[in-house]
């Protein structure tokens, strides 16, 4: 019988004494031997739960136990966590152990909530579906042969299977809303700034965010507040101060609400994905909600202008990784040049050296203007628009993704039909706004399907509160 | 040798790039220690290593020290500093990337007053002041295959400051260099150290035919370790590119490296295979805002610039030009100086004392003036004592000056009457030697009263010896003078 589907029904177990920790955490690691097949874990930290877990009943038993206790969370391969190993799923990090914690896992730490292991994912968070991983792709427990979207697919799949309460992931264009839609859940990339990136390995810096899956709203909410907020290490994370999203999330008000035009017609969009975010309007209209469309021309202009600043960004980002310091180091290198060149070829997979050359190409001294310049120009224009509309309504809302999870294999071969699920992501990305997936019913296939909905920047309480109302309202 | 009317056709453009290396004690972007001189590899953090998911935090003292030196230049001090990535790979650059200000550098403009050795003065004018980290150290040891980095240097803050191609003379780069060391040490910003590193200077070098508008091609030329080699190359440089020309050979940009043991330049690489550094905006740093009041606070905290000193050398004191400049060469003497002449009014008797006595004592145990023995009250007291007559300036600086070295407790009146030297001015107890030394050179003094008047130096001489230096010269001269007169 699966247990523990809200970290409320932990509490409540906890509290009435029909649980501890411990049980909490060897239940969880049951349901992953037992999902292993699904290749969500890339390495459980059994003794280190286990021991967590002991500590957490202690300071319980005395009273003083924070906020978390008797959560479990899953840490996507890319926040590092001191001497544990972290790779961002890459060859190039076998073997790295990191020397310190990273902010927002700390956070939650220190509010004892309980880390069981990190999880598989793109590597360095490049990728839509999972495939991009030294540890092998992650199975969606909806449908094994398909894919659970990317980058954070093994973050989404533990949550989606219980085998953690919740999960972090990052998204830097999509890859926590996108493997929440693929796998029915909850999942949000808070506005840009909002979670200290101290120890998230950097994919495109001016974008990547830390999110959080979860069933429902509440949790999400809870993870969020924990980690977010100021801190010494990250010199741009903002200083705003954090209220307590989980304990706002009450909503009455009337909501104005934008749906952009571009997004519904697009011909990428799968048919039931549509009706089913109709079916959501409408229902909204009818509650008495204002509820507009909207154009927003510059739509077609989003995926390029992600695409050429965050492998820009990525290029440089990736270029720590040498053979000289840390990580792989290729045996056959016989000088400075060849260790660089064998280290980098043998060390990164496919995708990373593809966006590492496409950044370098942009950044070059006879292609900047043309790219990157014009990019940043254009990532302005999308910002400013997005800001705009959002002083004039409280919410977008369009599709999380144009389909539903999709085989594997589907567009290995077509990086750029793999780069079209990031369609309805990047704007956010783009614009540094909040946005969260929501589970919005599910396609003939018995696929589930995501609904997106956004709040201007540093609006998570208020989006959180809606998000919370719109799954109470049950359309699909 | 090229002849000097085909030099003179030419006229030398020169602009030059210092590296200053600032002395925080913590690094640009982390809080490891600055120390030089460590074991390899002690003073770092996962961020100086770049390890994953680290992000640089600015140091505010190296930006403060930046503002010091473009408010000492007069440069326009930028309030919202972005800093850039400049990639490449090297393995001394753990990164991947240098950390620097491309677009918007802290420091816009500014000047630098130079004075040529016959006295010209003129201003080089700076195109910018920026921030940056430095690179770690690659080493080859013998022996060893592999080669070796230690990372302790990296990230240590450096300013590069990059003047205008605004030198005409290898002279002009020499001064400017050292007014560059100058302004470093007396804001304290840099120990000013080429031979170490802690200054470090590219020169970029062209020639045109004099009077063209247009500058011809640069060269840059790296790998000098002393403001002589600078003046060597940039020589050297002058010489081999008008060759060059005169020959229809066209100059390519380059980057050249100066060998000092021929004084001559070769090629290290050229413009085609320059690395493109892809510089774009550091996303992993908020732009440093440099407010009104931070602003105040360092104009507030600047100290006196040599300049300023120079001018109320000259002007307050009424010393030359020449004075000022040696007294200006560094901060501690200058400060010195400045001290002493609080203490006494002959300012250009305490100017000589700390030319000649003092930086002889300093120069020949390679002493810096903090551990200088004789503080300035001393030093006033001793030219006080010349003043008065008690003792000769030859008698100050060879007898009681060596002992106040020495001797720290002990006045120079003390020690002038210890040694049994106060000078005798009374005429009755020299009056006697005066006498005698007549009586004992009869053929002399009828030379002299015969018209060589030219005697009075040696019987001037004989009267010293016999009172054992104490004579008081004046009073010497004056019964010699009245004896043999008369």
């Amino acid at each position: 019988m699966e247990k523990f589907l809200s970290f409320d029904d932990i509490r409540k177990s906890l509290e009435n004494r029909e649980t501890d920790c411990k049980a909490i955490v060897n239940y969880y690691l049951n349901n992953i031997q037992t999902k292993a097949h699904l290749n969500a874990f890339v390495e459980v930290y059994k003794d280190s739960a286990l021991e967590q877990a002991a500590k957490v009943d202690e300071k319980r038993a005395s009273g003083k136990a924070g906020k978390l206790a008797g959560m479990v969370i899953g840490i996507k391969d890319v926040l590092v966590y001191k001497d544990h190993e972290a790779n961002a799923s890459s060859k190039i990090l076998k073997g790295f152990i990191s020397q310190f914690t990273a902010s927002a896992v700390q956070r939650l730490i220190d509010e004892d909530a309980i880390i069981i292991g990190r999880l598989n994912c793109d590597e360095f968070g490049m990728g839509s579906s999972n495939e991009n991983s030294v540890h092998g792709k992650v199975l969606n427990a909806a449908d094994e042969s398909r894919v659970p979207g990317g980058s954070s697919g093994g973050s989404a799949v533990a949550v989606q299977a219980n085998l953690c309460t919740v999960s972090l992931g990052t998204d830097t264009g999509g890859s926590v809303r996108q493997p929440a839609a693929f796998t029915g859940l909850v999942g949000i990339k808070p506005t840009y700034s909002r979670v200290s990136r101290w120890g998230l390995i950097a994919y495109a810096s001016s974008f990547d965010t830390i999110g959080v899956f979860s069933r429902n709203v509440k949790d999400n909410a809870l993870v969020l507040e924990t980690m977010a907020g100021s801190d010494n290490y990250d010199s741009t994370v903002s200083k705003k101060p954090v209220p307590n999203y989980s304990e706002l999330l009450h909503f009455d008000k009337r909501a104005k609400v934008a749906y952009l035009k571009e997004t519904l017609e697009s011909s990428a969009l799968q048919q039931e994905i549509k009706e089913n975010t109709i079916a959501v309007l409408e229902k909204l209209k009818q509650e008495g909600h204002e509820v507009e469309e909207v154009n927003f021309p510059l739509m077609k202009y989003g995926l390029p202008t992600y695409y050429i600043l965050t492998t820009a960004e990525a290029s440089s980002n990736l270029s720590r990784f040498d053979g000289v310091k840390f990580g792989y180091r290729s045996p056959n290198a016989h000088n400075l040049e060849s260790m660089y060149k064998k280290t980098r070829s043998e060390g990164f997979g496919e995708e990373v050296k593809r966006r590492i050359m496409l950044g370098t190409f942009v950044l070059s001294a006879s292609y900047y203007d043309a790219y990157f310049t014009k990019a940043q120009k254009v990532r302005r224009l999308i910002k400013e628009f997005t800001e705009n509309l959002l002083t004039k309504y409280d919410y977008i809302i369009m599709p999380t993704t144009p389909s539903t999870a999709f085989k594997f294999g589907e567009h290995s071969n077509d990086p750029v039909a793999m780069y079209l699920e990031d369609l309805f992501t990047v704007q956010a990305s783009v614009s540094g706004v909040p946005a969260i997936s929501l589970p919005n019913g599910r396609d003939k296939k018995g696929l589930p399907i995501g609904i997106q909905v956004v709040a201007n920047s540093f609006k998570e309480a208020e989006l959180y509160a809606f998000a919370n109302y719109l799954m109470g309202l049950n359309v699909n | 040798m090229l002849s000097a009317e085909i030099k003179d056709k030419y006229e030398l453009v020169v602009g030059l790039e210092v590296h200053a290396q600032l002395l925080t004690q913590s690094k640009m972007y982390t809080a490891d220690s600055t120390e030089y001189g460590n074991l390899p590899n002690t003073q770092l953090s996962v961020i100086t290593l770049g390890h994953p998911g680290t992000l640089p935090k600015v140091n505010r003292k190296a930006v403060e020290f930046a503002m010091k030196m473009g408010l000492a230049c007069n440069s326009q001090i930028t309030r919202r500093n972005i800093f850039a990535r400049k990639n490449y790979f090297y393995p001394d650059l753990p990164k991947g990337y240098q950390l620097t200000q491309d677009k918007g550098p802290i420091c816009v403009g500014g000047e630098v007053p130079i004075a040529l050795s016959d006295g010209t003065k003129r201003s080089i004018a700076l195109t910018r002041i920026h921030m940056e980290e430095d690179a770690g150290k690659s080493m080859h040891l013998a022996g060893e295959v592999d080669t070796l980095v230690d990372f302790n240097r990296a990230g240590v803050p450096l300013i590069e400051i990059v003047s205008e191609p605004d030198m005409r003379a290898s002279e002009e780069a020499y001064a400017y260099l050292v007014e560059i060391k100058k302004l470093v040490r007396y804001l304290d910003i840099c120990d000013g150290n080429m031979e170490e590193g802690s200054l470090r200077c590219d020169a970029n070098i062209s020639v045109r035919i004099r009077g063209a508008a247009e500058y011809g091609k640069k060269v840059e030329v790296k790998n000098m370790n002393s403001f002589r080699n600078v003046a060597r190359a940039i020589e050297h440089e002058f010489e081999r590119q008008i060759e060059l020309i005169e020959k229809g050979v066209e100059i390519i940009s380059e980057t050249r490296t100066f060998d000092a043991t021929t004084g001559t330049t070769s090629s290290m690489r050229t413009k085609e295979d320059l690395n493109d550094y892809r510089y774009f905006p550091e996303p992993d740093l908020s732009p440093v805002i440099i407010s009104e009041e931070w602003l105040e606070s360092i104009k507030a905290s600047m100290p006196s610039l040599p300049r300023e000193l120079h001018q109320r050398f000259v002007h307050e004191f009424g010393l030359p030009e020449y004075d000022a400049g040696v007294l200006t060469d560094s901060k501690e003497i200058a400060l010195y100086f400045e001290e002493l002449c609080s203490l006494t009014r002959n300012y250009k008797a305490a100017s000589n004392w700390v030319m000649g006595p003092v930086k002889s004592y300093l120069n020949e145990l390679t002493l810096h003036i903090s551990d200088f023995p004789i503080p300035p009250k001393r030093l006033a007291d001793l030219i006080a004592l010349v003043d008065e007559g008690k003792v000769s300036f030859s008698v100050a600086s060879q007898n009681v000056y060596p002992v106040m070295l020495e001797s720290k407790d002990s006045s120079p009146l003390e020690i002038a009457q210890s040694l049994n030297l106060i000078q005798q001015s009374d005429e009755g107890s020299i009056l006697p030697l005066v006498e005698s030394v007549l009586a004992e050179n009869p053929g002399k003094v009828a030379e002299y009263r015969s018209g060589k008047k030219g005697l009075m130096g040696m019987f001037m001489g004989q009267v010293m010896k016999k009172s054992l230096g104490k004579a008081d010269p004046k009073v010497a001269t004056k019964l010699l003078t009245d004896l043999l007169e008369n």
